[in-house]
C-alpha cells in the first residue's frame, strides 16, 4: 500500500464526513421546538436575558452561518453545553467513552475468538454434526434480538445462578486509578488482580449479548470463505507437495480465508456501535449509547447531535480501515 | 518389470455424486519406465487427470479408489496410510498443476512457497530450524536459477503475481522438483500459457528429466505436445485407456477409432486446404454404463460385436489398443 | 435436461430463471416449513381481532400477573399468563404481530421500491445521475442504522408513522446497491441490446428486460432486510421509542416485562420468542431463497 493510495482514499472520505455533517446539522435544523426554551426549562428570565442566550447559541444567524459555525466548532470540539450537565457536551461525551469502547472491544474480541475456530472447524468438517449444529446457532445469533437475549442472560447467570452481577461496570475496581480509562487494562497495570476479576465478571455478559450477532456473521463469513480456500488450487498443491495437514489448514488455507473475516469484523464493529445502545440500556453500562438513549427522553439535543456525529465519523474511519485492512492483508490488490 | 517407476493396474476411481455413481477412471492399466516420459492424452473429463490425482493420493471424498493397485517403485500405493502417503508427495512423486496463478499461494512469497516444500523433505538439510531453512533458501535460489528465471537472487521474496505467466509456471516447476523426484506428473503444464511460451516450458520439462534422471507424466489434451515431447503415449476416452505405445507408431498410425479422430482433427500446416474432420456426437455420461465399447456411439465402423465387453488387447510393437475392430485395419 | 439446455441459449427466458429459482426454493422442505411459520404471522397480524381471546388493551387488576396455565395459579383464559396491569399476554403478542409485520412490510416495500428504481437509474443511466445517488448513499452509509434511526426519531417523536419514515430513509440503500450492481452486471447482455437495437425507450428497457433478470437477488435482499427491520423496530419499542402505548408491540412488551423478571418471567420471555420465531422464520426463508437462486449451489 503506498501512501499516494493511503492519501487519495483518505481524501475520499471528505466528502463522505462532509454530507454526513450537513444531514446532522439538518436534522437539528428541523427538529421541533426552541432550543433556548428547552434549555432554560422552568426558569424565568427576561426577553432580553433571553435574546442575549440565542445570540450567544448563534441561533439568530441564517442557516448556512450556523452551518459553517457549527462545523467550525465540530473540529474543535466544542458542541456547546449540554442542556441537562450544564457542561461542555465534549466533556459529557469524554467521560462515558471509555466504557462504550471497553465493552465494544470485549465484544469484538469475544466475536472473533468464538466465530474463527467454529467457522474453520465447520468449514473442515462440512456437514457434520458440528457444522450442523454451528450453522443453527449462528442462524439463532443473528435472529434473537439483543435485548432479550440480554434479559435471559442476567435472568440465568446473575439472577439464578448467582455466578455474575446483574448490571452495572464496575463494583471496587473502580476505585483503580485510571490510566487508560479501560478498568480490565488499568486493574492489570496498576497490579489489582481483584479489581480484574470485578470488572471482568461485570463485563462478560454484555459484552456477550452485544457480541453474539457478529460472532454469528463473522462464522459464516469464515466457513464461507474457508471452503472456497479449500477448493483453490493451491491448497492441491500444497498436499502435492506433501506439507502436514496442520500446515496447509493454518498457513496456507486460513492465512486466506480471514481476508473477508477481518474485512467484516471491521464493518461490523460499526454495527457494534448501533447495539451498544440497547445493550448498555439492558445491563445498565454507563457509557455513550445509554446517555444517547437517556438524553433523548430529556432533549438533551446539543449532545445527541454530537453524539450522532462522533458515531458517525467512527463508523466511517471503521469502514475506511476495513478497506485498507483488505488492501494490507492481500498481496494481489497491494499497489 | 522390476525396473517400472510406475505401474498402475486395473485401476477404478468413483465419485459418489447427487446423480449417481461417477466412474471416473475405470480399469485403467499404465506403467512407466525409468527416465521415461509418457504422455496421456484425452479431452476433458476422459479421467486423465484423475487417474493421476489417484496417483498422487489426492481424490477425496466423495471421490474413492474402488479397485485396482498402484505401484510406485514396487510399493503399493493404494490403501497407504496418510501419513506415508504425505511424506511420499513432493519427495518421491511430484505435480505440477495447470494455472500457476491459482496453484500458488498468493499470500506468500515464491521462495517461502519453495522452502516449505524443502523443509517438509529434505534430509541433507542440518542443524537448527533457523539453519535448516537458511540452506533451504539457499537451495531454492538454485533452483529458480535451475528453471531459468532471471535475476533469480533479487526475485526470491517476490510474490507470485509479480512475476509473468511463463516465469510462474517455471517457479511452480521448481517447487515441485525442489526435492528431485523420481516421478513428475504434470498435469496440462502449457494449457494457461501463449503458444511461444508453451514450447519453452515443455523443453525445460524435458531438459530437466534428462538432468535429474527421472520419469514425466505429461497430462494433455494436445497431441501435438505429446508428439515432441513423449516417449509413448496413452490415449484416454470416457475414463479408459483406449490406446497405448510408442509415440510416433501411434500417430504414424493410430489404431483405435478415437485416436485416428483425434489425430484427423489437428490442423496440419502443410496441408492447409485438408478439412479438419471434428469427432461427431457427444462423451457418455459416466454413470451406470452399459458393458460395451465406449466410443460405440460415436463410431463409424460400429458393428454388433461392439456391444460386448472390450478388454485391452496386446497389438505388434509393445503397443495395446481396446477396440473390436483393431485387427481388421491391422491387416 | 429442459432446464440445462435453457441456460445454454444466449438469450434465456427471464421468467423460466425466475420460475426455476423458485422450484428449487419450494424443493426444500426446511424452507417451505418456515415460509409457513411466516405466512402464519402474516395471516396472525391481520385476522387479530378474531384470534385474540382478549381485548389486548384492557387492564383488570384482578388478573395482575396470573401465571401461565402450566403454572400454579394458571388460568386456561390466559395461556401465557398477564402482565402487570392484568392484561392477557397472549392476546397483546397476537396484536403486536400487527405492529412487527406492518413495519417490515411497509418498510421494506418503500425501500425495496425506491431502491430499485434508483439502482435501475443509476446502474443503466450511469453518469451525474449515478454520481448524486451513489454520493447520496455513502453518506447515509456512513451512519450506523440504529443510531441514524434513533437520531430521526428523537428529532420527530416516536409513532408508527416516524418509524417507518426513519427507518425507510436509511433502508432503501440496500437494494440500490444490489440492484445499481446488478443492473450494471446485465446491461450489456445479449438481451438489452436487443431491445436498445429495435428501438425500445430507456424507460421500457429498464422495468421490462432488466427488472425481470434482477428479481431474484432483489427477493434475496429484501426478506434477509426484513428479518432485520423486524428486530430493529423491537429494539426501537424496547428503548420506548418505538410504538408508544397502550398499543402492543413485542420490543415494549419486553421492556415492560423487565422489571418483574425476577419472579414473574413470563413477561418478558414470551414477547422475546415472538420476535425470535419471526425473524428466524424470514432468515431461513432467505437463506433457502439464496441457496435456491445462487448458481453455485447447483454445481
Amino acid at each position: 500500500m503506498n501512501v499516494g493510495k493511503l492519501i487519495e482514499r483518505l481524501l475520499q472520505l471528505i466528502p463522505v464526513l462532509l454530507g454526513v455533517s450537513v444531514i446532522v446539522f439538518v436534522m437539528m435544523l428541523v427538529t421541533p421546538g426552541d432550543p433556548v426554551e428547552i434549555m432554560l426549562g422552568d426558569q424565568h428570565v427576561t426577553e432580553e436575558q433571553e435574546q442575549a442566550l440565542r445570540h450567544d447559541m448563534g441561533l439568530d444567524l441564517p442557516p448556512h452561518e450556523r452551518f459553517f459555525k457549527f462545523l467550525s466548532n465540530a473540529m474543535t470540539g466544542d458542541f456547546g453545553l449540554s442542556y441537562y450537565h450544564r457542561q461542555p457536551v465534549t466533556e459529557v461525551i469524554a467521560s462515558r467513552l471509555p466504557a462504550t469502547i471497553e465493552l465494544s472491544l470485549a465484544a469484538l474480541i469475544f466475536a472473533l475468538l468464538v466465530s474463527i475456530p467454529l467457522g474453520v472447524l465447520a468449514a473442515v468438517r462440512k456437514n457434520s454434526i458440528l457444522d450442523r449444529i454451528s450453522t443453527v446457532t449462528s442462524l439463532f445469533g443473528v435472529s434473537m434480538p439483543g435485548f432479550w437475549f440480554g434479559i435471559l442472560l442476567i435472568l440465568f447467570f446473575a439472577v439464578n445462578l448467582r455466578w455474575l452481577p446483574v448490571s452495572g461496570r464496575a463494583g471496587f475496581s473502580s476505585e483503580v486509578e485510571p490510566i487508560t480509562h479501560l478498568l480490565l487494562i488499568d486493574s492489570l497495570l496498576r497490579g489489582r488482580v481483584d479489581a480484574f476479576w470485578d470488572a471482568l465478571k461485570h463485563i462478560i455478559l454484555p459484552a456477550i449479548t452485544l457480541g453474539l450477532p457478529m460472532a454469528s456473521i463473522l462464522m459464516r463469513v469464515t466457513r464461507a470463505s474457508m471452503l472456497d480456500v479449500l477448493n483453490c488450487d493451491y491448497i492441491t498443491f500444497a498436499e502435492a507437495k506433501g506439507l502436514r495437514k496442520s500446515q496447509i489448514l493454518i498457513k496456507h488455507a486460513l492465512r486466506n480465508a480471514l481476508i473477508p473475516t477481518v474485512t467484516v469484523a471491521a464493518l461490523q464493529t460499526g454495527s457494534l456501535l448501533g447495539g451498544n445502545m440497547v445493550v448498555e440500556t439492558v445491563f445498565g453500562w454507563p457509557g455513550l449509547g445509554r446517555l444517547v438513549v437517556e438524553s433523548i427522553f430529556v432533549r438533551n439535543y446539543p449532545l445527541i447531535q454530537a453524539a450522532v456525529l462522533f458515531y458517525a465519523v467512527t463508523y466511517v474511519m471503521l469502514n475506511f480501515l476495513a478497506d485498507i485492512l483488505y488492501t494490507v492483508l492481500n498481496p494481489k490488490v497491494r499497489l | 518389470m522390476g525396473h517400472n517407476v510406475l505401474e498402475i493396474t486395473d485401476l477404478r476411481t468413483c465419485f459418489d455424486t447427487r446423480d449417481g455413481l461417477v466412474t471416473a477412471v475405470e480399469g485403467v492399466t499404465l506403467s512407466l519406465a525409468r527416465q521415461e516420459s509418457l504422455g496421456v492424452v484425452g479431452e476433458s473429463g476422459s479421467g486423465k487427470s484423475v487417474t493421476f490425482a489417484s496417483v498422487m493420493g489426492l481424490i477425496k471424498a466423495p471421490g474413492f479408489i474402488t479397485g485396482g493397485s498402484i505401484r510406485f517403485n514396487g510399493r503399493e500405493l493404494v490403501g497407504l496410510d496418510a501419513d506415508e502417503y504425505r511424506q511420499l508427495r513432493g519427495k518421491e512423486i511430484a505435480m505440477t498443476m495447470q494455472d500457476a496463478l491459482t496453484a500458488l499461494n498468493p499470500a506468500y512469497t515464491v521462495s517461502d512457497q519453495i522452502i516449505e516444500a524443502l523443509m517438509a523433505h529434505d534430509e541433507t538439510l542440518s542443524g537448527p530450524r533457523r539453519a535448516r531453512r537458511r540452506q533451504a533458501r539457499e537451495k531454492a535460489l538454485e533452483m529458480m536459477r535451475l528453471v531459468g528465471i532471471p535475476a533469480a537472487e533479487t526475485r526470491l521474496d517476490d510474490y507470485p503475481h509479480q512475476f509473468s505467466g511463463g516465469m510462474r509456471q517455471r517457479i511452480m516447476i521448481a517447487i515441485a522438483l525442489a526435492c528431485k523426484p523420481t516421478l513428475l506428473i504434470a498435469d496440462e503444464p502449457t494449457t494457461a500459457l501463449d503458444v511461444t511460451i508453451q514450447a519453452q516450458v515443455l523443453d525445460l520439462i524435458a531438459e530437466i528429466r534428462e538432468r535429474l534422471g527421472m520419469s514425466v507424466v505429461l497430462i494433455t489434451h494436445d497431441l501435438g505436445v505429446v508428439a515432441e515431447h513423449c516417449d509413448r503415449v496413452a490415449v484416454m476416452y470416457a475414463g479408459q485407456v483406449v490406446e497405448c505405445g510408442p509415440t510416433a507408431e501411434v500417430i504414424a498410425n493410430p489404431l483405435h477409432p478415437y485416436t485416428q479422430g483425434l489425430i484427423a482433427s489437428i490442423p496440419r500446416m502443410s496441408d492447409l486446404r485438408r478439412r479438419i474432420k471434428p469427432i461427431l456426437g457427444t462423451v457418455p455420461s459416466l454413470i451406470d454404463l452399459p458393458t460395451q465399447c465406449r466410443f460405440m456411439d460415436r463410431c463409424d465402423r460400429a458393428r454388433s460385436r461392439c456391444r460386448s465387453l472390450i478388454e485391452m488387447r496386446d497389438m505388434d510393437g509393445g503397443r495395446q489398443v481396446r477396440c473390436a475392430m483393431a485387427e481388421a485395419d491391422d491387416g | 435436461m429442459t432446464d440445462a439446455t435453457a441456460d445454454n441459449g444466449r438469450v434465456v427466458q427471464p421468467e423460466t430463471i425466475f420460475r426455476r429459482n423458485m422450484r428449487n426454493f419450494l424443493s426444500s422442505k426446511l424452507s417451505v416449513f418456515f415460509l409457513f411459520v411466516t405466512l402464519g404471522f402474516l395471516v396472525m397480524a391481520i385476522f387479530a381481532p378474531w384470534i385474540a381471546p382478549h381485548d389486548p388493551n384492557e387492564p383488570d387488576l384482578f388478573r395482575r400477573l396470573i401465571p401461565p396455565v402450566w403454572m400454579e395459579g394458571g388460568d386456561w383464559s390466559y395461556p401465557l399468563g398477564c402482565d402487570a396491569l392484568g392484561r392477557d399476554i397472549l392476546s397483546r403478542i397476537i396484536y403486536g404481530t400487527r405492529v412487527s409485520i406492518f413495519i417490515g412490510v411497509v418498510v421494506i416495500l418503500i425501500a425495496t421500491t425506491i431502491g430499485v428504481l434508483a439502482g435501475l437509474a443509476a446502474g443503466y443511466l450511469r453518469g451525474w445521475v449515478d454520481g448524486v445517488l451513489s454520493r447520496l448513499v455513502d453518506i447515509l452509509l456512513g451512519f450506523p442504522y440504529l443510531i441514524f434511526a434513533i437520531a430521526l426519531i428523537a428529532m420527530t417523536g416516536p409513532g408508527l408513522h416516524n418509524i417507518v419514515l426513519a427507518m425507510a430513509y436509511r433502508e432503501w440503500v440496500m437494494p440500490f446497491r444490489v440492484v445499481r450492481g446488478e443492473t450494471l452486471a446485465v446491461a450489456g447482455a445479449d438481451y438489452v441490446e436487443a431491445a436498445r437495437a429495435i428501438g425500445a425507450s430507456r424507460s421500457n428497457i429498464m422495468l421490462r428486460e432488466i427488472l425481470p433478470n434482477i428479481l431474484s437477488p432483489v427477493l434475496v435482499v429484501s426478506t434477509v432486510r426484513m428479518a432485520h427491520v423486524i428486530i430493529l423496530e423491537a429494539s426501537l419499542s424496547f428503548l420506548g421509542l418505538g410504538v408508544q402505548p397502550p398499543t402492543a408491540s413485542w420490543g415494549s412488551m419486553v421492556a415492560d416485562g423487565r422489571s418483574f423478571m425476577l419472579n414473574e418471567w413470563w413477561l418478558s420471555t414470551f414477547p422475546g420468542i415472538a420476535i425470535l420465531i419471526l425473524v428466524l422464520s424470514i432468515n431461513v426463508v432467505s437463506q433457502g431463497l439464496r441457496d435456491a437462486f445462487d448458481p453455485r449451489f447447483h454445481d
